[in-house]
């Protein structure tokens, strides 16, 4: 599974407007790589780099090679589709289908794409994947019930168990706790520590305690004003980014100088 | 400064409005005594909102201070305000129905007015013609209507988009009449001058409904979140599933309801049935050959051309008015029910 990523000289654009300039970095498989920086340094919009979720807003672009196992993802034979069911997405918001069940929401990458699936496999998937999200328990009662009576950190979960329910290769994570009370962000955070083992991670976080305590690198974000693309500045171990960075501009983040 | 605050007993705002219908009714009675006539209702009632506006205000003024008085003045307004909207309505179906009634039985909708000169005759054909017209232009409607909202919000961009929505926005104008005169030249123009049939009258209503289930399709579209796109997305599911799967049942009761109101409103649209579709006393199931009687038409040529015996046509005109009305609560009804049924599942 987990699968190794290599950003090459990575440049992302909305329509004229170059959001992030030049990034290259590799991220290695069964890790969890942390973007971290301020808001508008383009850390989200290269998340979505990874999956081709980018283009979906019109005008969008990306220049650059994002290589997955050695193949460009934005090859001219690749299609955006394989793409994405290959590299899963946890969004800022919980996001649960409103129309679907419990159950039909973990099975939503099966039943939207028209996958045929047997019973006892729908049943197993859905209990792995919800065991695997930590939400088995809360809700193996009330399976048939509307995803959206969940509560915000339940919801999460269950976004989670639906990404990881098609057993992607690499999990993509956009600030997935900003909207949860600690509680429900220290379940996810465990969960990701637990997913590691089988998934490339990438996660983005506005908490730096958060990068500090789940990821195994850490990739510094920064933009020279608005109006101006985002820069990689640094990326290294997290211990290293946290306790002894090499750029001032980093050092200066972390300890809360700026940001 | 703390004001003592005086609680009204709960009886004490219906009691003043009580107390205030009273007076003015006696007030308006006083003239009567030199120049007898009908009670006046409506200078009473005119009267007493305005005597318990004054009064709720200062009384509450007086016990309760400025802020509590303000909001009872701002409160009584609305509803005056909610009341003088009501009224054209209640006063609209009372007489609708109560003119109604008298007709409103079974041979009116068991017989047509094949032979009728006088008494009895129904509305069965005009109730079939429009119950088949209507369908027929949701059938050409909805599909369009629905087909080009979807590729309005979900795939149009540039200045093919941009005209799609200037065109219906025309389309939207369109008086009737022309519609009528449209689809009459069209298929005098295949079949013949002098052409009529209940298809053509579907045509001609199809052209005034199209605009309007793409518009509000459209507005039910774009309220579908973004997430939940990009959620399905995210899932690899290719863009044409995500709409069909995910968008459209998102915001189906959005769409069922619009759909409904547009029916509604072409369901009484008179004159251009009345150049396409004709007129008949006659049964006529297909649409496809003859002229084909509808509700409006019927309605307007029952009081336009009174027969011998005036009252009975009147009579019919106000029973077909009810049904018409019978049958627009029904699909609001209908669309209701479905879209209660559908509705995405939030509550907790």
């Amino acid at each position: 599974m987990a699968k190794r990523i290599e950003l090459k000289n990575v440049n992302v654009f909305y329509g004229d407007f170059r959001a992030v300039d030049d990034v290259t970095l590799d991220i290695e498989p069964r890790t969890v790589t942390a973007f971290i920086g301020p808001s508008g340094c383009g850390k989200s919009t290269l998340l979505r780099t990874l999956n081709r979720m980018h283009e979906v807003i019109p005008g969008a672009f990306v220049e650059g090679k994002v290589m997955m196992d050695g193949r460009n993802l934005y090859g001219a034979d690749v299609d955006p589709v394989e793409v994405r069911r290959q590299v899963g997405m946890v969004f800022q918001r919980p996001n649960p289908f409103p129309t679907m069940s419990i159950r039909d929401n973990v099975l939503a990458g099966y039943k939207l794409n028209n996958s045929r699936v047997s019973k006892g496999d729908a049943d197993s998937v859905v209990e792995k994947s919800l065991k695997h999200a930590n939400l088995w328990k809360e809700v193996k009662d009330r399976l048939d019930k509307p995803g959206g009576g969940l509560s915000g950190g339940q919801q999460q979960r269950l976004c989670i168990a639906r990404a990881i329910a098609v057993e992607p290769e690499v999990l993509l994570m956009d600030e997935p706790t900003s909207a949860l009370d600690p509680i429900s962000t220290l379940a996810i955070e465990d969960l990701v520590s637990e997913l590691k083992k089988d998934y490339t991670i990438v996660i983005v976080t506005h908490n730096m305690q958060q990068a500090g305590r789940i990821s195994d690198k850490t990739a510094f974000f920064n933009i020279a004003g608005t109006g101006e693309p985002g820069k990689l500045i640094e990326f290294d171990e997290t211990a290293t980014i946290f306790s002894n960075p090499n750029e001032k501009m980093t050092e200066d983040y972390i300890s809360g100088r700026f940001g | 400064m703390q004001r003592p605050t005086v609680r009204l007993n709960r009886w004490f705002l219906p009691l003043l409005a009580a107390a205030s219908f009273g007076i003015s009714s006696i007030v308006v009675t006083i003239p009567m005594a030199s120049a007898p006539g009908d009670f006046n209702f409506v200078g009473a009632a005119a009267l007493g909102v305005v005597i318990y506006a004054i009064l709720s205000f200062l009384i509450t003024l007086i016990a309760q201070g400025p802020r509590v008085a303000q909001d009872r003045m701002m409160t009584t307004l609305v509803l005056v305000a909610f009341g003088i909207a009501v009224i054209p309505l209640v006063s609209l179906i009372s007489t609708v129905v109560t003119l109604g009634l008298a007709r409103f039985d079974g041979e009116f909708f068991g017989s047509s007015m094949r032979n009728v000169v006088g008494e009895g005759g129904g509305a069965l054909h005009a109730i079939i013609g429009t119950l088949e017209i209507t369908a027929l232009a949701a059938l050409i409607s909805i599909p369009v209507g629905l087909l080009t909202a979807i590729y309005l919000v979900e795939y149009g961009r540039g200045r093919l988009a941009r005209s799609v929505t200037a065109l219906v926005d025309v389309m939207t104008g369109i008086p009737s009449i022309v519609a009528g005169l449209f689809a009459f030249s069209v298929f005098a123009l295949f079949l013949g001058p002098g052409i009529r049939m209940g298809f053509a009258g579907a045509v001609a209503l199809s052209v005034l409904m199209t605009p309007v289930v793409v518009r509000s399709s459209e507005e039910m579209l774009r309220i579908v979140p973004m997430e939940l796109r990009e959620a399905s997305y995210a899932l690899g599911v290719p863009k044409w599933l995500t709409v069909l799967k995910v968008v459209l049942p998102t915001a189906v009761a959005g769409l069922v309801t619009g759909i409904m109101i547009s029916i509604a409103r072409v369901i009484g649209e008179t004159a251009p049935l009345l150049i396409v579709a004709g007129f008949t006393q006659s049964m006529n199931y297909n649409p496809f050959s003859e002229r084909m009687m509808t509700l409006p038409v019927f309605v307007y040529y029952s009081y336009a051309s009174q027969g011998a015996d005036t009252q009975s046509y009147i009579d019919r005109a106000w029973a077909g008015a009810l049904t018409l009305i019978v049958i627009v609560m029904v699909l609001n009804l209908g669309a209701r029910i479905i879209s209660r049924i559908a509705r995405p599942h939030t509550s907790r």
